[in-house]
């Protein structure tokens, strides 16, 4: 039986929301036919609205529903670029998730944008100081700010009510990718929209729900242009019959979220910290990466690098070994792409490529976490001896 | 497994063979294309699919491999800086050497594999004392073992052809066919696998900039210009455009390259038969000749696609070379028995006694059969 230590990628799906998923595909109607199967089908999305609205701590008409994560943070960065017109800066921290990162570059590229980077700390936080001194330098063309709520890599917690309430100060909107955070720290959209957030991007399958359907949680007061047109649903910003069975299950989970959040969480942590001690004594090179402490990091995330191993080697092996873990960072074609995370915290390249990442959830156990710590170190010794990438042939 | 037919038929007989096998797609572009493209048959996404739809099928784990950086110092880097020099090199072979047999094996066996497994056409056999032997494919028309003639004993034990004693390719296509892969008619790759258009003149023309230089005769007399010597190839006769015609009124041919002085040597089409080809950087495949310096009869091929050809090869002191080069040096030197054409340095000559490949080296330096009386322009290293 394979253990799974991967739920930052996808974490399984609640039995609960997998048969509230098929039931409701059972049920024929478009919601936005006026007939009874038209109401009924809409019953059920807008009770699913209601549900994901009040895991987040929003009203049910700011949940724009979107196919994912992905989509969200298009549409937050994108829309509230477009709406911002003719500004044309973008204050973005290193570190981003791909979904932000090549977005804001396509914006570069094709529209006018001027991206200015900002700088993480060694833990991957972003400095409030830089944020101001950023909007200092241009207050009157920046078109909005972006930033994790949470890093999907390394977990560390982003300052997101600091970096807004400069934002606001200056009416710039924010737009937040909490898809890594929801479900792991509690994120109540009412305050942040006072402190200044626009927009929160998260995805269902990351808290239990199905891979495909994600939300913008959007103000009322925050302008967004569409990035597809169509039939005008979900408040004219996300045209497209809406997927009503995704939005029952994504509900579902999202209502575990609610249930579930302070004590699945703090038993998570406790597995997260059984991981860090756990490997920092099987193997001692091993560095920790991310916020050191545990209320600025997420509880289930626990990012290391092993100094002269390829963290593919590591993951081959583990794998082998039954226990699947990731590299954390993005992968073109399967091939794992040194961290541009830990790049952006400032380590080498060769650091960047030796990280392995383990992230725990709802079905972790700590039967987990002690086959882990029993595979790792013959996996570890063993990648040593294979070496870097870049390694001469013939030692 | 590349994506490619081959190695996703050798992987299932692997399988078939009894042995635990993982699928291991290698990464040898950090910017691969997303779709495949003309006769190129590996390095794209849509490759790395096909690999994994393969092995999928075969029901063996797949991973890709990242050997990005190596590929690009040991075969890319190489080829250019070759091609630059004036020789005419053969990445595959290159790569051979340097990825598949040596940066992937060492891993491989680093990280608790016993061999690498491919889909070269190419046999090898154990003698009765345990040594290995590579041998040509049962398939002469497919048999890769040129390419493979750089593989050392070591490497040998630790590699294996599942393919090499295929009658034919349509029957590995047939039986690919028969085992569900969707590669089984995919078209075979034959252009360099890093130059995505084929257009390998262009492709280096990008990177090594031409210089014009002269034209000279092979009394070293200057016969026009040329707008960059490395673009010339031994045994050329188009694109020269000579004004003046050559005393006899025959065409003239590209007799041999040379970079340090931007100058191409043109002469007739006989001075391109060569009677010695020789280099220093030998290896023997497998066990090696007990007595190398005692001269032995063998074959040669000097192309992945040439006949093999009767000759007598040595191991002989540099020191004792006829234009008077002394490295201290050891070459392996080959004299065909019937004069060979289309030979250039940086090429490979692999040695053949029979079916079995007895070594290789890349040829350093050939010797026209017509000797030209002032000069030993031919015989320059």
């Amino acid at each position: 039986m394979s253990v799974y230590l991967d739920h930052a990628a996808t974490t399984p799906m609640l039995p609960g929301a997998i048969a509230a998923f098929s039931e409701a595909m059972t049920v024929v109607g478009n919601p936005a036919s006026i007939h009874s199967q038209g109401q009924l089908k809409k019953r059920m999305l807008e009770e699913a609205r209601e549900t994901v609205a009040a895991s987040v701590g929003c009203d049910p008409i700011e949940v724009v529903f979107t196919a994912g994560g992905t989509e969200s943070v298009n549409l937050g960065i994108k829309g509230l670029f477009w709406a911002r017109a003719p500004r044309r800066r973008i204050l973005v921290p290193g570190g981003e998730h791909h979904a932000t990162v090549d977005t804001v570059e396509w914006l570069e590229r094709h529209e006018g944008a001027m991206i200015d980077w900002l700088p993480l700390d060694e833990h991957g936080r972003v400095d409030p100081a830089a944020v101001a001194r950023a909007i200092a330098a241009h207050p009157e063309e920046i078109a909005l700010v972006t930033l994790l709520a949470a890093n999907n890599e390394v977990g560390t917690i982003q300052p997101v009510a600091e970096v807004a309430a400069l934002a606001a100060a200056h009416g710039i909107p924010v737009h937040v990718d909490a898809v890594a955070a929801y479900g792991h720290v509690p994120i109540d959209f009412r305050t942040l929209r006072r402190g200044g957030v626009s927009a929160v991007s998260v995805s269902a399958h990351k808290i239990g729900g199905p891979v495909g359907i994600g939300a913008l949680v959007l103000s009322r007061r925050a302008t967004v242009e569409p990035l597809v047109h169509g039939g005008g649903q979900q408040r004219q910003v996300r045209s497209g019959t809406q997927d009503v069975a995704a939005a029952v299950a994504f509900a579902v989970a999202a209502a575990a979220v609610g249930v579930d959040l302070p004590g699945e969480n703090a038993r998570v942590a406790l597995l997260g910290q059984a991981v860090v001690d756990g490997v920092l004594a099987a193997v001692p090179t091993a560095q920790l990466n991310g916020d050191p402490d545990p209320a600025r990091h997420l509880p289930g995330t626990a990012h290391f690098s092993f100094p002269g191993c390829e963290g593919d080697s590591l993951l081959f092996l583990l794998d082998a070994a039954g226990v699947s873990v990731s590299t954390g960072s993005a992968c073109q074609a399967g091939i794992p792409e040194p961290s541009h995370v830990l790049r952006a915290m400032g380590r080498t390249e060769v650091e960047a490529r030796g990280a392995l990442r383990i992230t725990l959830g709802r079905t972790s156990t700590m039967a987990d976490v002690d086959a882990l710590l029993a595979a790792l170190p013959a996996a570890h010794a063993q990648a040593s001896r294979a070496g870097m990438a870049d390694r001469v042939p013939g030692r | 497994m590349s994506g490619g037919v081959d190695s996703a038929v050798a992987a299932a007989r692997a399988v078939e063979a009894g042995h635990e096998v993982v699928g291991v797609h290698l990464a040898l572009s950090r910017m691969p294309g997303t779709l495949r493209t003309g006769s190129r048959g590996c390095c794209t996404v849509e490759d790395s699919m096909d690999a994994q739809r393969a092995a999928n099928i075969i029901g063996i784990p797949y991973y890709v491999w990242d050997f990005s950086e190596r590929f690009k110092l040991d075969v890319v880097d190489d080829f250019i800086a070759e091609y630059a020099a004036g020789r005419t090199p053969n990445p595959c072979m290159r790569c051979n050497e340097r990825i598949k047999f040596a940066a992937l094996l060492e891993k491989a066996i680093d990280l608790g594999f016993d061999a690498v497994a491919t889909g070269h056409y190419a046999t090898i056999l154990t003698d009765a004392d345990g040594n290995r032997e590579l041998h040509r494919a049962s398939a002469w028309a497919k048999d890769q073992s040129y390419v493979l003639g750089v593989l050392t004993q070591d490497q040998l034990a630790h590699s294996m052809f599942p393919l090499g004693a295929t009658p034919s390719k349509a029957e590995v296509r047939a039986e690919a066919a028969e085992r569900g892969f969707s590669v089984a008619t995919k078209p075979d790759s034959y252009d360099i696998c890093f130059i995505p258009d084929g257009d390998t003149r262009g492709w280096l023309a990008e990177r090594v900039p031409p210089a014009t230089g002269d034209i000279l005769d092979r009394d070293g007399n200057t016969l026009g210009l040329h707008e960059g010597a490395a673009a010339f190839t031994v045994g050329q006769r188009k694109g020269l455009q000579i004004g003046t015609p050559a005393a006899d009124g025959k065409p003239r041919f590209v007799l041999e390259v040379r970079p340090i002085t931007n100058t191409v040597i043109v002469g007739p089409k006989e001075a391109l038969a060569i009677k010695e080809i020789a280099g220093t950087k030998y290896t023997w495949c497998g066990v090696a000749p007990e007595h190398p310096e005692i001269a032995f009869d063998c074959d040669v091929q000097i192309r992945a696609h040439a006949d093999p050809v009767p000759a007598v090869a040595r191991l002989v002191p540099t020191g004792s070379t006829t234009d008077g080069s002394t490295t201290g040096g050891v070459e392996l030197r080959i004299l065909p028995v019937e004069p060979l054409t289309g030979v250039a340095p940086g090429q490979t000559a692999v040695v053949y006694l029979g079916t079995r490949v007895l070594g290789q080296c890349t040829i350093d330096r050939t010797v026209s059969a017509v000797p030209v009386a002032d000069s030993a322009v031919a015989a320059h290293a």
